[in-house]
């Protein structure tokens, strides 16, 4: 590397044009992964929180704990056990949004008004037509936002998994750009990684808005 | 759990409790304790760097409501930088410092990387902890005659801290995690264990060294924690500080 | 259940709805705790007829939102029973009751996330009516409670006044066409000015459909507006007086009950009245591009000093005093806008006389504008016919 070669170099991009699309697909796909699965196991906390209180304490604190742990440290102490696997790199990447998810889930099937409640009991709702038909609902920008947090830090995070063997872009950072000292594929790397997070922010943002008409309403009133 | 799986811990377990009460681990240029010494300096350094730059930034944004945008702006970029991104970035800007001298290659740009990562939750936190003082207080403080220095350092200031201090544990948290990601640019600290034990297939050296990161870490967020609590006015923790410790942040990004 | 028959756009026309059932309370007991503690309500026995309104008021702390919610069983009783068409309400399974039971509470509760018309079908939604009649039935409600069903169908509780909110609680409560309805303090939240109107409103609404109607108050002139029979509670859930606001306003049972109607049960009896027991005034009206003249002429015909200025549709805008006529630039002129007084207290046959009273006197004319639903005027009021009224029935008390 010296001071005169170009910032980008565009011959590089242009032969690994495929890789580069192999890997940004890896990387949707690892965030997507650890995110859904993250989603059902913080929903099911979620509800089993909703049913009994005593738990939300318990859970907060083993995932707070899980969330305070370098995840290099946590892909290390994973990799004797499952290996340098995919496997490993989607436990700790799950468990990173246990956190977040479990907080916003549980406060936004909290959101609800307490008169809200009140009169679907009064009318005669279920304890599960409550949940479907209201509380969901009701929850829908909370949970959305902590999903938003929860991708966007995922994405962040799949780069670092590149040190176990996998990573998506985080390849071209670690394995071509530092080892090689080679600036372009970080460039590229980092770059994609960032398009990646801020496009999966803004399209969760839209599905929220799509889901939610009634809370734009209001602005408008 | 299988029998196989139960040894197989128990093998891990062993080969960690080896490694780590294994004298020689203990001394020389590779040792824990100069490991650890290391790791401390190459988070410390960057935090009270970044305490120092930031904190003047944000207590101006939050007491004159300008450049806010900027400070809420700052925390959501930040979480969506990539910290092995930004080492990788930082690199090749660096090299031609080191180049020619004894200065590990990789030691500017994680200097630089854990600092630039720790600015954003301690501005955006001073910002939205005079911001949420109520409004109210800093009228009858004006009315009563104090300047405006003395309106931030008198009413703003004290009442702000917990959540200021909230700022400063989360990029605390952040540095010494991502302090880990330096050994990737070959320089010392605890993550040079993991790195060498993966590379090494050394278990033990593997695990000793993930096990003391996540203590490290484990205890910094602990330890700003209490002192967060203390920051509490008495007079606010009959109110109950809890509010004071969820205040206006977005968890921190784990690193 | 009937099929609900076509909407009529005849407010005489019966909407064809299910009128009450009757409501029993029997030896109706709540204990928050052991045997020990004192109850809540206090072995209670009531029937309500079918068709009526049922005020349950008391002070705090006397039981009446605990017995209201024993009805729909929000709250389960410690012993006794309710019935309702002779029918015990613990036969039914909770769920399966509060569907049968319209339920109105002070904060609306409206579900934000819904839309009015879904708002509105909630109940006959759990109950799986078909899309069609929920449609139709939304349509039908909207009208009943005074709003435009295209205007409002598709708008957000967000997007309303408190007013209509009330309003789409009320039609959401009468969506399954439920013979008894539970009223918690429900015009509370309101300001004093729209509550009036819509008492009056639901007044109105009442006359149509007929439910049997349980209605919780703090507030001893709402119940006597309000109420065919009213329950008087005191604290620890005893039942202090049941009657008609007539008898309880001249007979009252006890001491307490006393106390709690208040010192002026002369004035009080006056909520008794309403403005539609009183003969109108022929106004004299005025519209803005008449000139003075011709309204001077229509005054000294009347032999009175006031003018009601009006708009196009018949909506009072203000006073024109006969003095204001006389000065030099309005004589010849066309009036202007601008002259009359504003606030000119606008009445409904349904309001009380009380009501009536207060405006009247809080206002610079002691005359009142009596209006029909459409803000329209139907003749005056004054402050001297309801000063007659009293003086000729005396406080018997």
């Amino acid at each position: 590397m010296t001071p005169d070669e170009p910032l980008i170099d565009f011959d590089w991009v242009a032969r690994n044009l495929d890789e580069i699309a192999r890997r940004l697909g890896e990387h949707l796909v690892m965030t997507g992964i650890a995110v859904v699965v993250g989603f059902l196991i913080s929903f099911a906390l979620a509800l089993a929180i909703r049913r009994s209180r005593r738990l939300y304490g318990p859970i907060l604190a083993v995932s707070g704990v899980l969330y305070t742990i370098p995840s290099l440290a946590l892909f290390a102490l994973l990799i004797p056990i499952t290996g340098l696997s995919l496997l490993s790199a989607e436990i700790a990447l799950v468990s990173y949004t246990v956190l977040i998810l479990v907080r916003n889930i549980v406060a936004g099937l909290e959101s609800v008004p307490a008169d809200v409640t009140e009169a679907a009991i009064g009318m005669g709702f279920t304890p599960l037509e409550r949940l479907r038909r209201i509380e969901l609902p009701l929850a829908v920008p909370v949970i959305v936002a902590g999903l938003r947090i929860a991708t966007v830090t995922t994405v962040g995070l799949v780069t670092v998994t590149s040190l176990i063997g996998q990573g998506g872009l985080g390849y071209f950072i670690v394995v071509v750009g530092i080892r090689d000292f080679f600036p372009t594929p970080i460039y590229i790397g980092a770059g994609l990684s960032i398009v990646l997070a801020l496009a999966a922010d803004v399209a969760l943002l839209g599905i929220q808005r799509a889901l939610t008409p009634w809370a734009r309403a209001s602005g408008a009133a | 759990m299988g029998a196989g799986k139960r040894r197989r811990l128990m093998d891990l377990l062993s080969s960690f409790l080896a490694w780590l009460t294994d004298a020689s681990h203990w001394t020389g240029d590779t040792g824990i304790p100069v490991r650890v010494g290391e790791h401390l300096l190459i988070s410390g350094i960057p935090l009270l760097v970044a305490i120092v730059v930031a904190l003047p930034v944000g207590l101006f944004i939050g007491h004159t409501g300008k450049g806010a945008l900027l400070a809420v702006s700052l925390g959501n970029i930040g979480r969506a930088l990539p910290s092995l991104g930004i080492l990788g970035i930082i690199l090749p800007l660096t090299l031609p410092l080191t180049a020619g001298t004894d200065i590990p290659l990789g030691l500017p740009p994680s200097l630089i990387a854990l600092f630039a990562l720790a600015l954003p939750p301690i501005i955006t936190n001073c910002h939205v902890g005079i911001r949420e003082v109520d409004r109210d207080l800093i009228e009858a403080a004006r009315g009563m005659g104090m300047r405006e220095t003395q309106v931030l350092t008198r009413v703003e200031l004290p009442l702000a801290t917990p959540v200021i201090l909230a700022g400063i544990r989360t990029s605390a948290v952040q540095v010494v995690a991502t302090a880990t990601l330096g050994a990737v640019l070959g320089i010392g600290g605890l993550g040079r264990y993991i790195l060498d034990g993966i590379s090494q297939h050394d278990d033990g050296q593997l695990i000793t060294g993930a096990v003391l990161v996540a203590l490290l870490a484990i205890l910094t967020e602990l330890g700003f924690a209490a002192l967060q609590r203390a920051s509490v006015s008495p007079g606010l923790r009959s109110t109950g500080d809890r509010a004071y410790e969820v205040a206006g942040q977005a968890p921190r990004p784990p690193a | 259940m009937t099929a609900e028959p076509a909407l009529s756009s005849s407010p005489d026309d019966d909407p064809g709805t299910r009128s009450g059932a009757v409501v029993e309370l029997e030896h109706l007991t709540k204990r928050y705790g052991p045997s020990s503690t004192p109850p809540a309500v206090n072995n209670l026995s009531l029937t309500i007829p079918a068709g009526e309104i049922c005020v349950l008021v008391g002070p705090s702390g006397c039981g009446k939102t605990t017995t209201m919610k024993m009805i729909n069983r929000l709250v389960e009783p410690t012993g006794g029973r309710v019935l309702i068409d002779g029918e015990d309400v613990a036969g039914l399974p909770a769920v399966e009751l509060r569907r049968r039971i319209g339920y109105v509470i002070q904060q609306v509760g409206l579900f934000p996330h819904l839309t009015v018309a879904d708002n509105t079908a909630v109940v006959p939604t759990l109950l799986r009516w078909p899309a069609p009649r929920i449609r139709a039935r939304v349509d039908e409600l909207l009208d009943l409670v005074g709003l435009e069903p295209a205007a409002y169908r598709d708008r957000y509780p967000a997007e309303l006044s408190g007013g209509e909110r009330q309003r789409i609680g009320v039609a959401r409560a009468l969506a399954a066409d439920p013979p008894v309805m539970l009223m918690d303090e429900p015009f509370g939240a309101v300001d004093p000015i729209r509550r009036d109107r819509l008492q009056n409103e639901f007044l109105r609404l009442q006359a149509r459909v007929r439910k049997t109607i349980v209605f919780v108050t703090h507030d001893v002139d709402e119940a006597i507006k309000m109420a065919d029979q009213i329950a008087i509670l005191q604290v620890g859930g005893v039942l202090a007086q049941y009657d008609t606001p007539e008898a309880i306003l001249a007979q009252p049972a006890s001491e307490f009950v006393e106390h709690f109607v208040g010192a002026d049960r002369g004035l009080k009896r006056l909520s008794l009245g309403r403005v539609r027991d009183l003969p109108l005034l022929e106004p004299v009206l005025a519209r803005s591009g008449e000139t003075a003249a011709e309204v001077q002429r229509r005054l000294d015909a009347a032999e009175v000093d006031y003018a009601l200025l009006v708009d196009a549709r018949n909506r009072p805008v203000g006073w024109i005093e006969a003095g204001q006529l006389g000065d030099g630039e309005v004589r010849d002129g066309r009036l202007p806008e601008d002259l009359a007084m504003p606030g000119a207290p606008l009445l409904m046959p349904e309001s009380t006389l009380r009501d009536a009273l207060s405006a009247m006197l809080g206002s610079s004319v002691q005359l009142g504008a009596v209006v029909d639903e459409h803000d329209q005027v139907i003749g005056l009021i004054s402050v001297d016919q309801i000063a007659q009224l009293m003086r000729r029935a005396p406080d018997d008390a």
